[in-house]
């Protein structure tokens, strides 16, 4: 038994000694956020079921997704803090390299191009930088000094903008807003001082005009347009909003019952099981399922920002809060997008929304949570 | 292994960060629950579950079942049956191209048939493929589950009595409206309200599932007619077979019951299948015996013979000398076929002289002969309500013409429709009570009024019954087992330039039995083409007949012998 593998097994200080803590630091499991993961997502198979329109085969294969996302988690859930701490720039600078690749070979639908497909087997590679760059841009201040300098701070962002823009490029808004946020989001929890913060605020306010005339396309700006006025393009690009509006608001208290939904049984409701999940639950079980849905949700976060909190480095912590945080835009865009809160931009309702990729790159960020939660803990003071 | 960092990162942040999720996660529900439940938002959850109702419920007829016509005997006349059409919606046919042939051969057209359809209706929702199939073929075709055809129930109207009823009973149009008939006229009341129901529709139409019962369909009411359903395939086969003898160009016959005013047959040559309409002519939907108006000749000779009794001018043993057989009147000449010398009131109906009749004219008002013929009911709708009912012609002048007041006596000069004639013979063989015309029938005979002296019409009823004898113009109406009583009529046809001398209308107008009648039937063959032509031998035959066979379904018991012995072989002793 190495020295390593003995220290792991030393229970950390002022936390419990007992059986569960015990088998939680062997396994790098932790079993209360296994046990919110796998409600969530059984919720999510039942909602699922009624959004395909009853199809079990949807059901199975969204299930195998999930246990293929499950075994990725624990997987990495055993990679050591500091291996990942140590290749984390690696592997950012390879997920940028696939993201280039993306632009020049990938495949696509619908007018966008986010797919490389190697042998039959296609994925997404955006999704890795929404691991990579928590990691990357962790890794790179929490060897530096903190809070960070302006130097720091510069090449961070150069960090944050580079994959961003490549995403942005092929195009997928709201991948790209999830990897900016999920690189951002370190840089204010590593200390980000408030000069920075006030003066990028305004920064981007600055950048909205150019923005909006120059870098977003059409089929975004009418997104945009639309949020604020759906009823304009009431076949077209309001068809969405105006159909998962009708579906919420007619679900009411407690819904019109599993498999009830006038909206998504009867095929009013585009992309039902994809983005838009969250309007057939709303309207099938009414805004108690919504409640339970993201009661859920808060204690998963809740969890996530606790191991954030009580990880001894800050790599781990800068990390997990990263993850968490990213975690919670995923929702956040998501439901208030379906709600009409904020624009249409294509970001599925975690552990939820049909989809393979997108469960597997979640879970694995669960797994980082893990491997931060259940890492050996220093007792030095 | 370095020693580890010291954790430069204040927690306040992390509550910050949690306080702001915490925040942006209350704006989620609140946005969710401003959606779903809370009231009073313009664009709130009542809005949108009145959207999402909107979007899936749809209202849907039942289409509800036309009453039955029956005749008097509850003999189906019109009977509603289910049937299925067949509609497509061309979208989203239009989706599925490769199976047009597939629905062309099903529905027994050509491709070319289909496209064409196609294309009139590109971009539409609905067209009819084909109306009115039966349930086993329509469903054949729906179980080929083609997308975009779809069926729908309605009933379509069956006349089982075909063309023996056809004038009478009318009929309605694709969409179950009456068009013509009884069917026209009772509308109203044969056709049901349709009901309603709320189904639950997907995007693409289809339904889904019922959701509520708004209106049960309420079926319509039936309708009893007065007509015996025997005794008009009696005259309907009596009609056809005298317009096809005689090459007549039309015919029409009414039976009414002699003491209630109901019809108990009314039919019309030539006639039109109600069931198979691919025939149809305009000409063969007209119900004659109520819409088209003749001259009715000598038929009204008894009426105005009547008028001369009441005015107290003439009694019923007034003789007239119709020497030499034809008597000038304002320049025309009026003749009896041959000089039939010095005759009795009865005589002239007998032999239905026109110079008789003419002298007898002269010597009257005018305006009294006009008003018995309005007491008895020409001129006037006859109370059938029927669409399109003829009232006829009865002018009145200011300066009577002799030519017209010799005429006016004789049944020129004014017009009347088959029915309107039944009913003035009605009035006489019924004491002088008059009736309405019906065409349902009655639980109890409506009131009559009396409008001539009952003397006065059994004298009537007398000469009548002598113009049936052997000597009567109106002997082919006689029948075996049941004495009548009745009036010839022969008219000259109104043509280019004036009256034609080759074309006739032929009528025979009477009652049986003689002494209490129970039918009232008027006969009229429009334009017989034989050398007979003369009411008497073209009409009177199928009068005879009729009345004859319509009394024995009546049950009516037939006269004692020694009543009709004239008729018997002379008895040979037996030795």
């Amino acid at each position: 038994m190495s020295t390593q593998d003995f220290l792991r097994r030393l229970p950390s200080m002022g936390q419990g000694f007992g059986r569960r803590d015990r088998f939680q630091q062997r396994f790098h499991v932790d079993l209360l956020l296994i046990l919110l993961l796998l409600l969530t997502a059984v919720f999510g198979l039942v909602v699922l079921y009624s959004a395909s329109g009853q199809s079990m085969p949807n059901v199975q294969r969204q299930a195998v997704y999930f246990v293929i996302a499950l075994g990725t988690m624990l997987t990495v859930a055993q990679i050591p803090v500091h291996v990942m701490r140590r290749f984390a720039i690696w592997f950012y600078l390879g997920t940028v390299l696939v993201l280039v690749l993306v632009l020049l070979v990938g495949v696509g639908a619908k007018g966008a191009q986010r797919w490389l497909s190697i042998g039959g087997f296609r994925f997404q590679p955006s999704e890795l930088m929404k691991l990579a760059m928590p990691l990357a841009i962790a890794a790179y201040l929490s060897q530096r000094m903190l809070p960070p300098v302006f130097k720091h701070v510069l090449w961070s962002l150069v960090l944050v903008v580079i994959p961003t823009l490549l995403i942005v490029r092929q195009p997928d808004l709201g991948t790209s807003i999830l990897v900016a946020s999920s690189g951002l989001v370190v840089l204010f929890f590593a200390g980000l001082r408030w000069r920075y913060i006030v003066g990028a605020f305004f920064a981007l306010l600055a950048s909205v005009w150019p923005l909006w005339q120059f870098v977003l396309q059409d089929y975004q700006k009418r997104r945009v347009i639309t949020l604020f006025d759906p009823e304009q393009d009431r076949l077209g690009a309001g068809w969405n909003i105006i159909q998962s509006k009708t579906a919420i608001g007619s679900g009411g208290t407690s819904g019109k019952g599993w498999l009830q939904g006038t909206q998504s049984q009867l095929d009013f409701l585009p992309e039902g099981h994809t983005d838009f999940v969250v309007a057939v639950l709303a309207e099938e079980f009414g805004l108690y399922g919504i409640l339970v849905l993201l009661g859920l949700y808060t204690l998963i976060i809740m969890r996530g920002m606790l191991i954030a909190l009580r990880s001894q480095d800050s790599f781990g912590r800068l990390v997990a809060a990263s993850i968490t945080f990213t975690f919670f835009v995923y929702i956040f865009v998501n439901v208030g997008m379906v709600a009409g809160l904020l624009p249409v931009v294509g970001v599925p309702l975690p552990l939820i929304s049909q989809g393979g990729t997108a469960i597997i790159s979640i879970m694995a960020g669960f797994g980082i949570l893990m491997a931060i939660a259940t890492e050996r803990r220093r007792v030095t003071r | 292994m370095k020693a580890p960092k010291r954790i430069p990162i204040a927690r306040w942040r992390f509550y910050g960060v949690i306080l702001v999720l915490a925040g942006l996660a209350g704006s989620l529900v609140w946005r969710v629950a401003d959606l779903q439940v809370l009231p009073g938002n313009e664009r709130g959850f009542t809005f949108l579950q009145g959207q999402g109702q909107a979007r899936t419920l749809r209202t849907e007829t039942i289409n509800a079942s036309r009453g039955v016509i029956t005749d008097r005997n509850g003999e189906p006349l019109a009977v509603s049956t289910p049937v299925t059409t067949l509609w497509a919606n061309p979208r989203e046919l239009a989706e599925t191209p490769q199976r047009w042939s597939e629905l062309a051969r099903a529905l027994g057209w050509s491709n070319a048939d289909l496209e064409s359809r196609m294309g009139r209706f590109a971009g539409r929702e609905f067209m009819y493929l084909q109306r009115h199939m039966t349930p086993h073929a329509a469903d054949e075709i729906l179980a080929l589950n083609i997308p975009g055809v779809y069926s729908q129930r309605e009933y379509r109207r069956f006349y089982p009595a075909g063309e023996v009823a056809a004038h009478l009973v009318g009929m309605t149009d694709i969409d179950d409206r009456g068009q013509e008939g009884i069917e026209l006229a009772y509308d109203a009341w044969l056709a049901g309200e349709n009901g309603a129901r709320q189904v639950i529709k997907d995007r693409h139409g289809h339904t889904v599932r019922e959701h509520q019962l708004l209106r049960s369909a309420r079926p319509g009411n039936n309708l009893t007619l007065s007509i015996d359903l025997r005794l008009q395939y009696l005259a309907h086969r009596e009609l056809r077979s005298a317009v096809h003898e005689n090459r007549a160009r039309a015919g029409s016959m009414v039976i009414m019951d002699a003491q209630t005013g109901e019809i108990l047959a009314m039919v019309n040559q030539p006639v039109y299948n109600p069931n198979d309409r691919s025939n149809l002519r305009g000409d063969l939907l007209r119900n004659r015996a109520l819409t088209d108006m003749f001259e009715p000749g000598s038929t009204v000779k008894p009426f105005a013979v009547m008028a001369a009794l009441e005015s107290g001018d003439y009694r019923y043993n007034s003789r007239f000398n119709t020497a030499p057989g034809h008597i000038r009147v304002g320049g025309h000449t009026l003749t009896d076929p041959v000089n039939y010398g010095d005759l009795d009131m009865a005589g002239v109906i007998a032999k239905s002289s026109q110079v008789a009749m003419a002298k007898m004219a002269m010597n009257m008002e005018p305006e009294v002969i006009r008003s018995m013929y309005y007491r008895l009911g020409l001129g006037q709708g006859t109370g059938t309500g029927f669409p399109g009912e003829g009232v006829g012609a009865l002018p009145n002048y200011d300066r009577w013409r002799a030519i017209q007041k010799a005429t006016y006596s004789f049944g020129y000069g004014i017009s009347a429709t088959t029915t309107q004639l039944a009913q003035a013979y009605g009035v006489l063989a019924n004491g002088g009570i008059k009736r309405p015309v019906s065409l349902l029938r009655m639980d109890e005979p409506p009131a009559g009024q009396p409008v001539v002296n009952r003397e006065l019409v059994s004298q009537i009823n007398r000469m009548l019954e002598q113009a049936v004898t052997r000597d009567g113009t109106g002997h082919r109406a006689r029948t075996d087992a049941y004495s009548v009583a009745g009036k010839t009529g022969t008219v000259h046809k109104v043509g280019l330039q004036g009256y034609d001398d080759d074309r006739y209308i032929a009528s025979f107008a009477g009652y049986a039995p003689a002494e209490n009648p129970r039918i009232v039937a008027v006969v009229v063959i429009d334009e017989p083409a034989t050398e007979a032509y003369f009411g008497g031998q073209v009409a009177a035959p199928v009068f005879s007949r009729v009345a004859e066979g319509a009394l024995r379904l009546l049950q009516e018991p037939p006269r004692q012998r020694d009543n009709y012995v004239e008729k018997l072989p002379p008895r040979r002793p037996i030795s």
